[in-house]
């Protein structure tokens, strides 16, 4: 199991070649879309649309854990880049750029929702709580074989949303989106350690909750 | 390397930012500690459960309101 363990890769899109020329430098094809968005060719603009709008609402509803907010969020994420477009000056990444515009609407939604406290990125990150492992139980069997696709994603669902927001929009957007640490960081607007720590404290508080279901089961032990 | 530097080091073994020497030294850990070989391992599964199982799946259906919608309020403007 170790060497399975060990054997494992994870992508890192801004892993840089050894030897970089400039000639071999690729633009990224949504600068020309953006550019000629800019433009006024509403055409450019609706394939920007296409290519994100499952993103965007995805990460929407993972921040609000609500379907119609996330609606709501994806339609005004985009109004907002269509509006400001001629700010985004293509300093990051135009994707990077509306990731960022949909985390903000989707935070200021969870505020209004909940008028008495304030939620931001940083709510509840201060606690240590669930991020020490305590559950040292190993999985088996894989959770896939112990679950259909429906408990699974049931589970999944229920675990992710006991996590504060802040730790949620990290993990969704490193580990669901695949976003790299800087351009999370850059979405987020928080530092590259911060989300590095949040990342981590995310991850480890998910295993600790989802050990309650995956843990392998003693003999005896109802499943 | 003891259980609490591993777990310090534990967002950069993942994330492939961990130099050669403390990979080893992470590596040489887990080999004989059960309780951080587990750690690592769920934390593993924890992380490729979620990138494989899409929660919050978008149909077609939805896609194409949401789309419709969005080129609507933009156009209009």
């Amino acid at each position: 199991m170790i060497g399975g363990i060990f054997s494992v890769r994870f992508p890192h899109p801004l892993r840089m070649p050894a030897i970089q020329s400039p000639v071999s430098e690729e633009v990224h094809p949504d600068v020309a879309l953006v550019a000629r968005a800019k433009a006024g060719d509403t055409a450019a603009f609706e394939q920007l649309v296409r290519q994100y709008e499952r993103q965007i609402f995805r990460v929407a509803q993972h921040i609000t854990q609500n379907r119609e907010d996330a609606e709501d969020i994806t339609q005004d994420a985009f109004l907002k880049a269509y509006e400001k477009l001629e700010q985004f000056q293509g300093n990051s990444k135009f994707s990077t750029w509306l990731v960022r515009i949909a985390v903000n609407e989707s935070l200021m939604r969870l505020r209004k929702r909940k008028t008495s406290k304030t939620v931001s990125m940083d709510e509840d990150v201060q606690t240590e709580e669930g991020s020490i492992p305590r559950d040292f139980a190993e999985w088996r069997p894989n959770p896939e074989e112990q679950y259909n696709q429906a408990e699974l994603g049931d589970i999944l669902r229920k675990t992710i949303q006991g996590l504060p927001p802040g730790f949620r929009t990290v993990f969704t957007l490193r580990d669901i989106e695949n976003l790299s640490t800087e351009e999370t960081a850059e979405a987020l607007g928080l530092s590259v350690p911060a989300v590095k720590s949040r990342l981590l404290r995310a991850r480890l508080q998910l295993r600790e909750r989802l050990s309650r279901y995956f843990r392998q089961k003693k003999e005896g032990q109802p499943a | 390397m003891n259980c609490t530097d591993l777990l310090s080091h534990l967002g950069d073994y993942f994330d492939e930012q961990l130099s050669a020497d403390l990979r080893e030294e992470l590596q040489a850990h887990t080999a004989g500690c059960q309780h951080c070989r587990v750690v690592l391992d769920t934390t593993h599964q924890t992380i490729a459960v979620y990138k494989g199982n899409e929660i919050y799946e978008v149909s077609n259906e939805l896609r194409e309101r949401l789309h419709v919608a969005i080129m609507a309020k933009c156009i209009k403007k």
